[in-house]
């Protein structure tokens, strides 16, 4: 998929917010697909009104077609992922006899193994991560652990990424217009103009304001 | 390893006071409990006559009543068995989280998979099933509350809680609910969390917490002397049961927790007036790494 658009059903739903995050989350899912040679792997984004799970980005298998597929609240793996923000692993699932139900197989796609762990950014399950069939659908055993330690890891990583993302992106990048027109006034106040001391308490939390965002505190 | 009276005393810190690595700034380190940790010798008060035999010996679980607080069972998945109830936590008219009866399902097989470990370890325990995955207009932090509340209002003797919430705002109702459950004789038993998020009830000492283990033998547990988490159970490549009738091999801490709840069901079946507190005890002079022959 392109890097440089966000899928226009993304962007209109929210799920996505701008360039800089769609192409942070096909990083995620490119490196995930690398660390474990992965058929695919995908992020879901959670709809915070519904509960729904979005596919948001996509590497690997359905990679031209699951972006903006919709799955209700709670459906398979990913769905229980991100209600009980608990990572996880299922292997074997195709011997599965209701392996149908799950948001992967829906795709048309029917992965052996299914790994997936929350995205938690502040307090919130914003979304899942999701790798299909590791290591070329034959994971050796025992490295489940260490696996799913390490996606829960990524998961991490991409969690507060999405987050500063949408700090920043919430905080203004530049001078409120105007800016030097105030303080063009207030320096030009004589020594003895009489000053309110409501004024003067509204200055020092402007200041004190000003300052900690410059000094990166807020 | 279990030390008796004669052993020299450790020179060095012991495991559960020593500084934890901070990965994570502004996180406490044991937010994210190793899954894979390697044993060593630590300081024990052992009870040699709470051994394994004593403590399960012969027993099936038989009389408890258990309760999985999940995403639903499938009570016709025969490595499931009978589920006696079965509820779900829906939104009501006033948008609040309400608790209905339900027929036995799970769309999700999470509840299905972690009802099955319960079952294998302890066959005839009485299990039952509170569905906490809702249809998204209730939070699941609510849901989960809501579901929590009925289940010890019920009086069962376990809840399995293969869950966590990582919802800062939930955590006071939480640890309320817990203390209630403790004081009730309920057991919560928690897995806890592996992701460097702080998460809720699994750090609470009312509950018994659990992390997993490699090993695949279902009642081969350890006590972690790093807590919070108390113990380390089986939870990797646990064959678990799907919804449908199906099976599948499953990885993580939810699998884990079951199979403590399963060797909680076993004890409390054959010592039916431990309290939590006793029953956490006896968990832990029971546990490879401290009991008897360890």
């Amino acid at each position: 998929m392109s890097q440089d658009v966000v899928p226009q059903g993304l962007a209109q739903q929210g799920v996505v917010r701008g360039v800089a995050e769609q192409q942070l989350l096909q990083s995620v899912v490119e490196v995930a697909r690398q660390v474990y040679s992965a058929a695919a792997t995908s992020v879901f984004m959670t709809d915070p009104d519904t509960g729904e799970l979005i596919f948001a980005a996509v590497a690997g298998e359905g990679e031209e077609t699951l972006i903006g597929t919709r799955f209700p609240a709670g459906t398979g793996i990913a769905g229980w992922v991100a209600a009980s923000c608990q990572p996880m692993i299922v292997d074997d699932v195709a011997e599965s006899g209701q392996f149908a139900g799950d948001a992967a197989a829906s795709t048309g796609f029917v992965p052996s193994s299914i790994m997936a762990a929350p995205l938690v950014a502040e307090g919130e399950c914003i979304g899942v991560l999701e790798v299909l069939d590791r290591y070329r659908a034959a994971p050796p055993p025992g490295r489940e652990l260490d696996d799913v330690s390490m996606l829960g890891l990524l998961a991490t990583q991409a969690a507060l990424a999405l987050a500063l993302l949408r700090r920043r992106a919430g905080a203004p990048t530049v001078p409120a217009a105007g800016t030097d027109a105030l303080l063009s006034r207030w320096a030009s106040r004589g020594p003895t103009t009489p000053v309110h001391p409501l004024a003067v308490t509204l200055l020092q939390a402007s200041v004190s304001l000003l300052e900690s965002r410059a000094n990166g505190l807020t | 390893m279990a030390l008796d009276a004669e052993s020299p005393p450790v020179l060095y810190a012991p495991p559960w006071r020593r500084e934890r690595p901070g990965q994570f700034p502004g996180l406490p380190a044991w937010s994210a409990p190793a899954v894979v940790t390697r044993n060593e010798r630590f300081d024990v008060s052992p009870f040699p006559e709470v051994s394994r035999q004593w403590a399960w010996g012969g027993a099936d679980g038989g009389g408890v009543r258990v309760c999985v607080v999940d995403s639903g069972v499938d009570g016709a998945h025969p490595l499931v068995g009978e589920v006696e109830e079965a509820w779900q936590v829906e939104t009501g008219a006033a948008g609040q989280p309400q608790v209905v009866p339900c027929p036995p399902r799970d769309q999700a097989g999470h509840g299905t998979a972690c009802a099955g470990i319960i079952r294998a370890v302890a066959p005839r325990a009485r299990l039952s099933s509170v569905r906490v995955l809702t249809d998204g207009k209730v939070g699941s932090g609510a849901a989960l509350l809501a579901g929590l509340e009925y289940a010890i209002e019920a009086g069962f003797d376990l809840i399995n809680m293969s869950l966590s919430t990582t919802r800062p705002e939930f955590r006071l109702r939480l640890a309320e609910l817990a203390d209630r459950a403790y004081f009730r004789r309920c057991v919560l038993v928690v897995s806890a969390h592996n992701l460097p998020v702080q998460s809720y009830p699994w750090t609470f000492s009312s509950v018994i917490s659990v992390a997993s283990h490699d090993e695949e033998d279902p009642l081969t547990f350890y006590y972690n002397p790093t807590p919070p988490a108390d113990f380390h159970a089986r939870g990797a490549r646990v064959l678990v049961a799907r919804p449908g009738g199906g099976t599948a091999r499953s990885t993580g801490n939810s699998f884990a927790a079951p199979h403590i709840t399963g060797i909680g069901a076993l004890i409390l079946s054959r010592h039916r007036w431990l309290t939590p507190f006793q029953l956490k005890s006896v968990l832990y002079h029971c546990a490879a790494n401290v009991g008897p022959g360890s």
